[in-house]
């Protein structure tokens, strides 16, 4: 009887997590198995007839192979960009509140407003990378148009937008660092690269492991610039997992399969998480 | 040879003066402390002989070389920090070589070293273990290690020990201070703890606002204090202070009417440590108990001379309860005089010397 209250304060909470994250991830799973109903032909259960589908897909392997790369050109880059500009402004230099700003500013822009941005810069002809291209006389180039530029240039913009988040641990990290510590290295004649390498790298494992999982997931979460730059397009060069989901649910309304392909993403991207932690977790220090 | 020499070292950080011209000589193989209150300038002052500050103005010299704007790791000496400033993710042996492998000392040398100095420490067992897995003094051993692992023949300790609690606080001192000897290092070390500047120290640099305010030996500080500040800094409790007055047969206590000395009163402060104070059965002065406070050892009994107080140290329990009426005499040449205005110590032709009150 005395555990009434405790449940009771639970419920509300509870309930949100059950009605939209719970109950949608089982059931998503379930549909899985079953085709897609339509008003003529309802929904039956088709075991793994689903997923042979899924593994016959050219377009799913292309977008798997999109993502896999988009996610190895934006994650290290941002990183090592958060690291080395969290070092920076960690230092004593002028103006420091107003340039920790100006990097943590792409973070709070909304992904549809950046890639809004970035539109204009990669535009041909009258955007801003063809406008500067132009003065020293180079020809003008579809960026977002060209199959082979196409991902590098959705990963320049990520890395840009992500890069002054993940800042924002790195400095809070670097702020929990004893200044003592450094000073001791000092003394004992370490280079600023030894006590980096030797010492701050390794404090800030925990900072890297966190970021290393919100970049990963990001990469296969953030799909909101297709929607504004390319729309998966030239022909899927460009396409995300994530947005063919949404393409296959709601474009082509084959609710099944974008259920199947949603496991997977799950999947993939538990496999990532666990394979992270494991790894880093042997190199980790936690104080 | 491993001589620090300051000269008229100053730091300012903007307009704040931490340091001001401060010179002394820490003579090779003597263990030097700088003492004062907290904020005083003493830390900056270690901080300024590591080269982790820059100096304003003045030099520092080590076996006669100018090391002023030399950086901290060319000026060959080792230093302990407050917090230890041991790395966490590093197990006590990384953390001891730390120093060597940055230097690429080879590896046979290194692991010879670090046996030598983990048996003078006594952590030869502990050598795996990381720092969170180890006790404070074993902490503190470890930075110790670090330091003389080096073999820098200087090291610079920034109040090492006000981390510990006060038994082990014991302990260390007799061993930092045997240690020491036994490598015959020149240690600096601060603190603002004068038990441990007494106990420890050859020579004792007093520091106050950046200044210094006496230097010498711990027995100078405690016998001759130069002014009314290193009075009341040495001792615990610190030199009694009270306020005298010219009275009919000479200098009286502010209040009372028993004579002191004859001459001059007005102007001076009469110093007495409360150890030299007793109780006499006749002659001496009048007093009132105000309060007494039993230590186990020895009782501090509070009591009111005319306008003044003072603490007096009696050994063993003595009971007075407050209100009784006593007479204090001291011990022949323990009062100092000191000018009132300037916090000076008194020409010594003003002393009393050996004049003491009377007493059976």
């Amino acid at each position: 009887m005395r555990n009434v209250y405790g449940w009771l304060l639970l419920t509300p909470a509870a309930i949100l997590l059950i009605g939209f994250t719970h109950y949608p991830a089982v059931a998503t799973l379930i549909d899985s198995f079953f085709s897609t109903g339509t008003v003529v032909r309802p929904s039956r259960f088709v075991g793994l007839a689903n997923y042979a589908l899924l593994a016959d897909d050219p377009i799913f392997w292309q977008v798997l192979r999109n993502n896999l790369a988009f996610a190895a050109g934006t994650i290290p880059t941002s990183i090592a960009l958060a690291l080395l500009m969290a070092i920076w402004v960690n230092d004593k230099l002028p103006a420091r509140a107003l340039v920790r700003m100006s990097y943590f500013t792409p973070t709070i822009l909304p992904m549809v407003a950046v890639a809004n941005l970035w539109l204009f810069f990669y535009t041909p002809q009258i955007g801003l990378i063809d406008k500067v291209a132009a003065v020293f006389g180079m020809p003008s180039h579809n960026w977002l148009g060209d199959p082979s530029t196409v991902m590098a240039c959705l990963a320049v913009m990520t890395v840009w937008k992500e890069a002054g988040f993940f800042m924002i641990f790195y400095l809070a990290a670097l702020q929990s660092l004893s200044p003592e510590l450094e000073e001791a290295a000092k003394i004992e004649g370490a280079s600023r690269w030894y006590y980096f390498r030797r010492v701050t790298f390794p404090l800030l494992m925990p900072t890297t492991l966190f970021v290393l999982v919100n970049a990963t997931i990001n990469s296969f979460k953030l799909v909101d610039h297709l929607f504004i730059l390319t729309k998966g397009g030239p022909d899927n060069a460009s396409n995300l997992l994530l947005y063919y989901i949404y393409q296959v649910a709601f474009s082509f309304f084959e609710t099944s399969y974008a259920s199947t392909l949603t496991v997977v993403l799950l999947a993939l991207l538990a496999a990532m998480a666990i394979v992270q932690f494991q790894l880093i977790e042997k190199r980790v220090h936690y104080r | 040879m491993s001589e620090i020499v300051l000269e008229k070292v100053t730091k300012r950080f903007g307009r704040m003066t931490a340091v001001d011209a401060v010179s002394f000589r820490a003579e090779t193989g003597k263990f030097v402390v700088l003492l004062g209150p907290s904020g005083c300038g003493k830390s900056t002052l270690l901080r300024l002989i590591a080269g982790l500050e820059d100096v304003t103005e003045g030099r520092i010299l080590i076996d006669g070389r100018d090391v002023t704007r030399l950086s901290p790791d060319k000026r060959r000496v080792s230093m302990v920090f407050q917090s230890y400033a041991l790395f966490p993710h590093l197990s006590t042996q990384e953390n001891i070589v730390f120093g060597l492998k940055v230097r690429r000392m080879p590896e046979g040398e290194r692991l010879k070293r670090l046996a030598q100095v983990a048996e003078v420490v006594g952590l030869a067992d502990l050598l795996d273990r990381k720092p969170q897995q180890l006790s404070g003094g074993q902490r503190q051993r470890v930075a110790l290690a670090r330091a003389i692992i080096a073999e820098n023949n200087i090291c610079l300790m920034d109040e090492p020990l006000s981390n510990l609690d006060a038994q082990l606080r014991h302990g260390m001192r007799v061993e930092i201070r045997a240690l020491q000897q036994r490598l015959g290092m020149t240690v600096v070390y601060v603190t603002h703890d004068q038990v441990e500047a007494m106990s420890m120290a050859d020579r004792v640099v007093l520091i106050r606002e950046g200044r210094i305010e006496q230097e010498g030996s711990p027995e100078d500080l405690y016998a001759r204090p130069a002014t009314i500040f290193a009075a009341r800094f040495i001792g615990t409790p610190g030199m009694n202070l009270l306020a005298l007055a010219d009275g009919p047969g000479g200098a009286v206590v502010r209040g009372s009417q028993d004579t002191l000395f004859p001459g001059r009163g007005g102007g001076l402060t009469l110093g007495v440590r409360p150890e030299h104070v007793w109780l006499a059965n006749s002659g001496g002065v009048a007093a009132t108990v105000t309060s007494s406070e039993y230590h186990g050892a020895d009782t501090i009994l509070t009591v009111r001379v005319g306008e003044e107080t003072l603490f007096m140290r009696a050994p063993g329990q003595l009971a007075q309860a407050a209100g009784t009426q006593v007479r204090l005499a001291w011990k022949p040449g323990s009062l100092h005089l000191f000018d009132a205005a300037t916090g000076m110590r008194a020409a010594e032709e003003l002393q009393p010397g050996r004049l003491a009150v009377a007493a059976d």
